[in-house]
């Protein structure tokens, strides 16, 4: 069992082990299945994941509201024309991230990752991984279970919602999550795991939470885009062989304290940020 | 330190946008159509909160509607279940009410029925696709739905409750929780257990003379 980042650190150490190892073995005791079972579910959880990532990628997934829709199609796009600034590698996981967020905002099936509004940037991190380097299924599903110890972490000790710790909590926990799977998916230790992770919360530290009229569609997919982003850079930062000055788990509370600090018109009320401004008011007038 | 496994954090798999709006709404929708169960011509869904001010946006609508046909949170048919309901001649309509103070995330679900009185039940989302059904046809009750739960109403009599815990302890099942309460003499009794309910056991419970009422709904997957 593990509550701490420190508490899975020394367990990967004790037992030469790498975190989804340590992360598999605690579920299949907490959920009591088998190793089979554990592999099946995560297998359906991939596969959910896979499937949302690339779905609006050749066709507009427009949402209810008609907020969002057609992004992820014009990222692809122009990925696609070669002629991008921050390259091809983060251009195609955007459009990844940006797929999964349009399919979630438009009633398809998605996997909160860990949450809904923030289920765009793990399958992305992943996806993008898996073609860079070549990597296999089973090496995704380890990957799943690594970013799913993280994510526990987090939970356990802070928040994983939106309305409790703003979007640092939700896509904050996310990029961290797939920051840390990325970088033992890629060889790098235990340690370079968590400062991947550190690092990607630290980079969007305070972030709020300001869904337009509620809806978890404005800016959401772009801090979908964006989060995968944050992922990717800081699993290359850790991987540099940079080192978080602050540990991970002071790095969670800090990210709570934080979330606690903040009005609640910054915690996914739309009463703060730019669901706040005229054009966010109006649409929210003239749609609610 | 509430405590998290894997798929806690990766899931539910679900028809997006919101685990609270709409899974969570499909969880109710399909809760208490299982208990209210029959042939409903049309069904009543009384909005209060974040639900009556969101639902069309988050598409409450559309969840609830499934979940009262029967559809999971991870039906894909979700998102056209206004249209399913229409062909299956189920009329529907949505007010916007105040519950009073009750979670924000709250549904008051009317079942109208042409060969029996009107039923209703209430629950509310109250995050990650968790919900709790707080009242069952003017009966406070409290349960989430995560485990088997068998719903009671009996005249209150002596050794009423050995003889309901007999049957199942006799079936081998264990019981997890049991809540009782009692409005004049009449007992309405919500219990949790740790196995899959199988018609035998409310066959067997309902042959007991007291037994005014008894459904057994199984989990709803999140």
């Amino acid at each position: 069992m593990f509550n701490k980042a420190t508490e899975l650190l020394n367990l990967c150490k004790e037992q030469n082990k790498k975190i989804s190892e340590i992360v598999m073995e605690k579920e299949m005791k907490h959920s009591k299945i088998s190793y089979e079972e554990l592999i099946d579910k995560m297998n359906d959880i991939l596969n959910t994941m896979v499937s949302s990532a690339n779905s609006a990628l050749d066709k507009e997934v427009i949402s209810v509201s008609k907020i969002s829709g057609g992004n992820a199609k014009k990222m692809e796009t122009y990925k696609n024309k070669g002629n991008t600034i921050s390259g091809n590698l983060i251009n195609s996981a955007m459009a990844r991230a940006l797929s999964t967020s349009e399919v979630n905002a438009a009633m398809g099936r998605i996997v909160a990752a860990p949450t809904a509004g923030a289920s765009g940037i793990l399958p992305s991190a992943l996806l993008t991984t898996r073609e860079r380097f070549n990597l296999s299924n089973e090496d995704m599903i380890h990957g799943l279970f690594t970013a799913a110890g993280i994510g526990e972490i987090i939970a356990k000790n802070a928040t994983i919602s939106g309305a409790e710790g703003g979007c640092q909590a939700e896509c904050g926990a996310a990029s961290a999550m797939a920051a840390a799977a990325i970088v033992e998916l890629v060889g790098g230790s235990v340690e370079t795991s968590l400062h991947a992770a550190s690092f990607a919360i630290i980079n969007i530290l305070g972030l709020v939470c300001d869904p337009i009229a509620g809806l978890v569609e404005f800016p959401c997919a772009l801090r979908n885009a964006s989060g995968v982003a944050n992922a990717l850079i800081s699993a290359d930062l850790a991987m540099a062989g940079i080192e978080s000055m602050i540990p991970f788990d002071e790095v969670v509370e800090a990210m709570y304290k934080v979330g606690k600090a903040m009005p609640e018109s910054l915690r996914e009320t739309a009463l703060g940020g730019v669901a706040a401004t005229p054009t966010g008011e109006e649409f929210k007038k003239k749609n609610l | 330190m509430k405590d998290y496994g894997v798929f806690d954090i990766l899931g539910p798999v679900m028809i997006g946008p919101s685990s609270s709006h709409t899974a969570g709404a499909a969880r109710i929708g399909k809760i208490s159509s299982e208990i209210a169960k029959g042939f409903f011509h049309k069904v009543t869904f009384n909005l209060h909160g974040s639900f009556a001010k969101t639902y069309k946006g988050h598409g409450t609508d559309r969840a609830l509607v499934a979940g009262v046909l029967g559809m999971e949170p991870s039906d894909e048919r979700i998102k056209d279940s206004l249209n399913i309901a229409k062909e299956k001649g189920i009329l529907i309509e949505f007010i916007e009410t105040d519950l009073g103070y009750v979670h924000p995330n709250t549904v008051k679900v009317d079942f109208h029925y042409k060969d029996r009185d009107d039923f209703y039940v209430i629950g509310s989302s109250i995050g990650g696709g968790n919900i709790i059904i707080t009242n069952i046809n003017g009966n406070e009750v409290e349960f989430s739905g995560d485990y088997p739960t068998i719903l009671l109403k009996y005249k209150d009599q002596k050794g009423s409750i050995s003889k309901i815990s007999s049957i199942i302890s006799n079936e081998d099942i264990n019981i997890a929780t049991m809540k009782v309460s009692r409005e004049g003499d009449i007992a309405t009794m919500v219990m949790e257990i740790d196995s899959p309910i199988e018609d035998k056991i409310i066959d067997n419970i309902s042959s007991l003379n007291e037994i005014i009422y008894i459904t057994g709904i199984n989990p709803i997957t999140r």
